[in-house]
């Protein structure tokens, strides 16, 4: 049997999307549909006073908080986010009334007034005193450190919302049968929904459906956010009878749904003359929006990466994410990760240059190698390779040279070093849970995973893992849908963890059943035998432990490592810094199917070009002022340079083939790399995105 | 109002000013049309009207009357289709539609930065675009120089 | 689609002729290639309930060249003017912001009349007009009115233009003097303008702004310090006086001034062998 992991073989969904025949959320239309929007707070903050209808409500099903059967939450973590606010509202946008007709001409025009007593809004977090978390790391002694070392670099760094703009938005069709419901959905995680419905709707799993359609992207702000959508979808369904189909236009999903936490991060940081580090001091604020959603987990990545790849004795890591009265903050790929590696990596570059190094050398100094401990006292393998995707794109772009000799030249060169948990933090794998299932087929094997399709590969991928470990031809695995009836729980398709995680489990899945195979074909088998139905679960590998108390032990199972160089032409008339050449090495692990892992990487250095230089959420009265495409601005095929893609393979045992993650950590190395490509033309700047104004400020302290 | 839908002569009664993003998905039942923004910025309802690409969702359906649409359903665009399938094209696929037809416009002899301007009315947030320009380079590789583009003629498949 | 479509009225004139006696019988919103106004009326945003099709009417089209003057129609096409051989000859500026409106799906739809008609202190034909001093033609019942380009504009969003005229064509004449256009957007493609200057190095040099007030700027002062043969740094200053440029949510006025300042300069610089 040839081979099927390694290869770069065409993806099973392309030719279907190429030609339109794919369909999504939107596509559907079954009869006697209704069409269901949204009625949404005006006001950040205050007590609802009046609801008032100003329309003729025939026909209209009409549901509030009251219509809630079971408890009138969104149930992920604190469950503190009403589905449906009642008397309150604590932002912009929070949804209170939801309204289903058949004629979308008369929903679209139906009036409804609603009178606030307002309330004063907190929207800067670093006045707000509502802490939904608050983590204290701690390694050595930090003191003791900093006293010791020869030089301190304080700095601060910033960035800001960021819109995840999936190019399909948020949207479902709920349709009520049989004392229950199914949902269709534009989702990542098909379990989360069904778990958040059984809460709202007072229903057990059996009676609540969930399927995951073909969705046309996700990068996190469909990992909790659809629950949301489902639950108001629901609402409409079971009270009208009717099937509901509730679709976001682009404005609705801009201004309402989760986007990328903004942080502040502050740094102290102790050197020694030559570059190593000492001491390092970390400030992480983090603000979560008006409910906690996913904002304990959120800060936990991000303090966890905030040191960055590097070895220092003393470390200490101080995160709050806090409440403010704008639209909750969600995930985003990266989770956390950009925001802290941002100001880490732009830090370094200014430690650099107090001690007179050039990037490259006070990264190769202090990177992370085999057998350093982490911040959380993590004891690193062989896998770890900081220093070799830092030295192959030194070594690609001729950094130290070019460095050199581009100073001066209108031309700025950038580099970022970064690395990534793959998986769930700490004890969350263990938590989740996680199975899959193979049910042997005449022909081979399906694969039933609550894993979903978002763009990234996944079907492809864990077919060719099953393929592979089954020892059948690639083209007989099937994929089921991601849909709750035929699939377990394979945790959510988040935290880079498909590939390593879940893909594991359909491995050693695919192994025991090719050991009962023992030789037969699968069609002689079930001839023989009936069938074969395996589920796996997760299994934590061994050694990794994890003190949540303390924030000590094996954050993650294994970390990936990626080195960006960026390379900007400045325009000294309008400040603008366009990127002009891009080479991106990471390391994965194992690529299992090369191409879609250049595709990864390709795509998120290019949406972390966008939080680099152009994406800007404006914020006015605790609402997004610029939410149209026209205004809120990714990059477009003139804006994103071709990226030099290196991908290097340190296979980590536990992982699927050796494979750790890698959709998100292409997400953290491009902004620092520009920031310090700026910094390299003389400017310097200390946020994201480095907007020709933030620019022009830097350089002439006026904006 | 009659008009020309992928080489079948049509007719609808749809109000005048209903988009032709509307028509064809609805009145139609062509899916692959998709609706992304409603402000002509995405590119996803990407039509050919008279064979030039513009947004359906800026199009009000009288302007079609008497005129020639064509939509990712009616494009006889195989080769271009198998070249976004196989060369990183696609992820998602919400935006590739759209592309497709964009792309399917561009001559045989455009460069690699005229080819990227000729797209920039479309977005991908999937891909970072390197996909969809090796597949666009793929696909004009394997076209005949001579044969001018004709994204309604199957000769130059 | 957020506004009622289809309680909306449009009504189709086969000829130019019968749109006139349309409009001299008012309460009518005329429509051409509709990428503004579908934006519009996507977001809710309703300019009236009674519309006008325009697209109907060839003779709002067609590129000429008649006398040392090329003549557009209003119904061109950015398509149709950045490919036709009068305006690459005689006016490449004009080509080079048609390019940079939108992108590929945008030119084949939007016009050149409705980028005049929409009036927004971006549009980024209007400093090229201003600066290559054109001509709106505008067409009622009563016949034809000329306007000087530079006084079609009265304030944010209004002209001249009576409630019962269209813009017909729109004449540009063919003078001397390299021709000088930049856009300063918020990304590489399909932006708006955060700054746009169209500029001609004749004696004395012609210079027009976009997105620095609420309508386009031709720069009169500056040019005359130009011309008498005022320092850059004196030029700038002068310019600064005539932009009045704001923060919004795509940019800041500092940020404006500024740039409109670098612009001044770049432009001089770059046509300075070409005097």
């Amino acid at each position: 049997m040839p081979p099927t992991v390694g290869i770069s073989v065409a993806r099973t969904d392309g030719l279907d999307k190429a030609t339109g025949a794919t369909r999504y959320v939107d596509d559907l239309a079954p009869p006697g549909l209704l069409h269901g929007r949204t009625i949404r707070s005006t006001v950040p903050r205050g007590r609802v006073l009046g609801v008032h209808l100003d329309f003729d409500t025939a026909g209209f099903t009409i549901v509030d908080a009251h219509d809630v059967p079971g408890r009138n939450v969104v149930a992920l973590i604190a469950d503190d986010q009403p589905c449906l606010a009642a008397d309150e509202v604590h932002h912009a946008e929070e949804p209170l009334l939801l309204l289903a007709h058949a004629d979308r001409r008369r929903l679209a025009e139906a009036k409804v007034r609603i009178d606030y007593a307002p309330a004063p809004a907190v929207l800067d977090p670093a006045l707000s005193d509502r802490v939904f978390k608050h983590l204290h790391i701690a390694k050595g002694d930090v003191a003791a450190g900093l006293a010791e070392a020869d030089v301190v670099v304080e700095g601060e760094y910033r960035t800001g919302l960021q819109e995840q703009l999936y190019i399909e938005p948020q949207g479902v069709v709920a349709v009520p049968e049989s004392g229950g419901i199914s949902v269709f959905g534009s989702l990542q995680c098909p379990y989360y929904v069904q778990r958040a419905l059984c809460v709202l709707l007072a229903l057990p799993p059996e009676k609540v459906r969930v399927v995951q359609m073909e969705t046309g992207g996700g990068f996190g702000g469909k990992e909790d956010y659809p629950s949301i959508v489902a639950g108001h979808a629901a609402l409409l369904a079971l009270k009208s009878g009717r099937p509901v189909k509730l679709v976001y236009d682009r404005a609705e999903d801009m201004a309402a749904t989760t986007k990328r936490h903004p942080s502040i991060v502050r740094h102290r940081t102790g050197l020694a003359r030559d570059g190593r580090l000492v001491a390092m001091d970390v400030e992480v604020l983090l603000d979560g929006g008006a409910y906690t959603t996913l904002s304990p987990v959120v800060l936990s990545r991000g303090c966890l990466h905030a040191t960055g790849p590097y070895r220092c004795a003393n470390v200490r890591v101080d995160g709050r994410v806090v409440g403010t009265n704008t639209p909750p903050n969600g995930a985003f790929r990266g989770f956390g990760a950009p925001q802290t590696l941002f100001a880490v990596e732009a830090h370094m570059d200014r430690l650099a240059e107090a001690v007179g190094l050039d990037p490259l050398t006070i990264r190769e100094r202090n990177a992370l190698r085999p057998g350093d401990t982490t911040t959380t006292g993590q004891v690193l393998g062989e896998d770890c390779s900081a220093l070799d995707v830092l030295q192959a794109a030194a070594a690609r772009t001729q950094f130290r040279e070019r460095w050199a000799r581009l100073r001066g030249t209108g031309r700025g060169l950038g580099l970022s070093l970064v690395f990534h948990g793959a998986g769930f933090t700490g004890s969350g794998e263990v938590k989740l849970a996680s199975r899959a299932t193979l049910a042997l087929t005449p022909a081979g094997v399906q694969v039933r995973v609550a894993s979903t399709e978002i763009g990234q590969g996944t079907r492809t991928m864990l077919a060719q893992i099953a393929a592979e470990a089954l020892g059948v031809p690639f083209e007989t695995v099937d994929v089921a849908p991601a849909d709750t009836a035929i699939v377990p729980d394979s945790g959510p398709t988040v935290a880079s963890r498909t590939c390593m995680i879940v893909g594991r489990i359909v491995e050693r899945c695919a192994e025991r059943m090719k050991a009962t195979l023992a030789g037969r074909t699968p069609a002689d088998y079930l001839a023989a035998h009936g069938d074969l139905v395996l589920t796996g679960q997760y299994e934590r590998p061994p050694g990794l432990d994890w003190d949540e108390e303390h924030y000590r032990g094996a954050a993650y199972g294994c970390y990936g490592y990626a080195c960006d160089v960026a390379e900007v032409a400045f325009d000294p008339d309008t400040y603008e810094v366009r990127p002009v050449a891009f080479t991106s090495v990471h390391e994965v692990g194992r690529a299992i199917n090369p191409a879609l892992v250049r595709g990864q990487i390709e795509g998120g250095t290019v949406q972390g070009l966008g939080f680099a230089l152009l994406e800007e959420v404006v914020v006015a009265g605790g609402r997004m002022a610029n939410a149209q495409m026209t205004n809120y601005v990714v990059p477009t095929t003139l804006d994103a340079p071709p990226i030099d893609v290196v991908i290097l393979e340190r296979p980590y045992p536990h992982g699927a083939f050796g494979a750790k993650g890698v959709g998100e950590m292409p997400m953290d190395g491009p902004a620092p790399a520009i920031v310090n490509a700026i910094r390299h033309l003389g400017i310097d700047v200390r946020e994201v995105p480095a907007t020709p104004e933030r620019v022009m400020e830097a350089l002439c302290g006026s904006r | 109002m009659r008009f020309t839908l992928n080489g079948r002569e049509v007719g609808t009664t749809a109000h005048p000013m209903t988009r032709l993003l509307d028509v064809v998905r609805e009145e139609f039942g062509l899916t692959g049309t998709k609706e992304g923004c409603g402000e002509g910025e995405c590119g996803a309802c990407t039509v050919l009207l008279d064979g030039l690409p513009v947004n359906a969702c800026l199009v009000p359906v009288a302007h079609a009357s008497g005129r020639e649409v064509t939509t990712i359903e009616g494009l006889a665009a195989h080769a271009l289709q198998r070249a976004f399938a196989s060369e990183g094209g696609v992820q998602c696929g919400i935006c590739t539609p759209g592309f497709v037809v964009a792309a399917s416009t561009i001559p045989a002899d455009a460069t690699d930065d005229e080819v990227r301007e000729r797209l920039a009315g479309n977005i991908c947030r999937c891909t970072g675009y390197g996909g969809i320009c090796r597949a666009v380079a793929a696909w004009r590789a394997g076209r005949p120089r001579t044969a001018p583009a004709d994204a309604g003629s199957s000769a130059t498949e | 689609m957020r506004a009622p479509v289809t309680s909306f009225e449009l009504v189709r004139p086969a000829s130019l002729q019968d749109a006139l006696a349309l409009m001299r019988e008012g309460g009518l919103v005329p429509l051409a290639g509709c990428t503004d106004l579908y934006v519009l009326l996507n977001a809710g945003i309703t300019p009236g309930q009674r519309f006008v099709d325009l697209w109907a009417l060839d003779e709002l089209r067609g590129i000429d060249v008649d006398r040392g003057v090329v003549r557009l129609g209003a119904l061109s096409t950015y398509r149709e003017v950045m490919s036709a051989p009068a305006v690459v000859g005689h006016l490449p500026m004009l080509v080079e912001a048609s390019r940079v409106v939108g992108a590929e799906q945008i030119h084949n739809r939007g016009t050149l009349g409705g980028n005049i008609a929409n009036g927004s202190p971006a549009g980024d034909t209007l400093p090229v007009l201003a600066a290559l001093d054109a001509t709106v033609v505008l067409a009622s019942v009563d016949g034809e009115r000329r306007v000087p380009f530079t006084s079609f504009y009265t304030g944010y969003r209004s002209s001249v233009r009576r409630g019962d005229e269209l813009i017909a064509h729109i004449e540009v004449p063919i003078r001397a003097g390299r021709q000088w256009f930049r856009k300063v957007g918020t990304r590489a493609a399909q932006a708006i303008s955060k700054v746009v200057m169209a500029a001609v190095r004749s004696d004395p040099p012609r210079i027009a702004l976009g997105s620095v007030a609420p309508t386009v700027v031709r720069a009169w002062a500056t040019e005359r310090a130009l011309a008498a043969g005022a320092t850059l740094a004196e030029a700038r200053h002068v310019l600064s006086g005539e932009i009045h440029p704001i923060d919004d949510i795509r940019s800041t006025a500092a940020y404006r001034h500024q740039v409109a300042g670098n612009l001044l300069e770049r432009f001089w610089r770059d046509t300075e062998s070409a005097r």
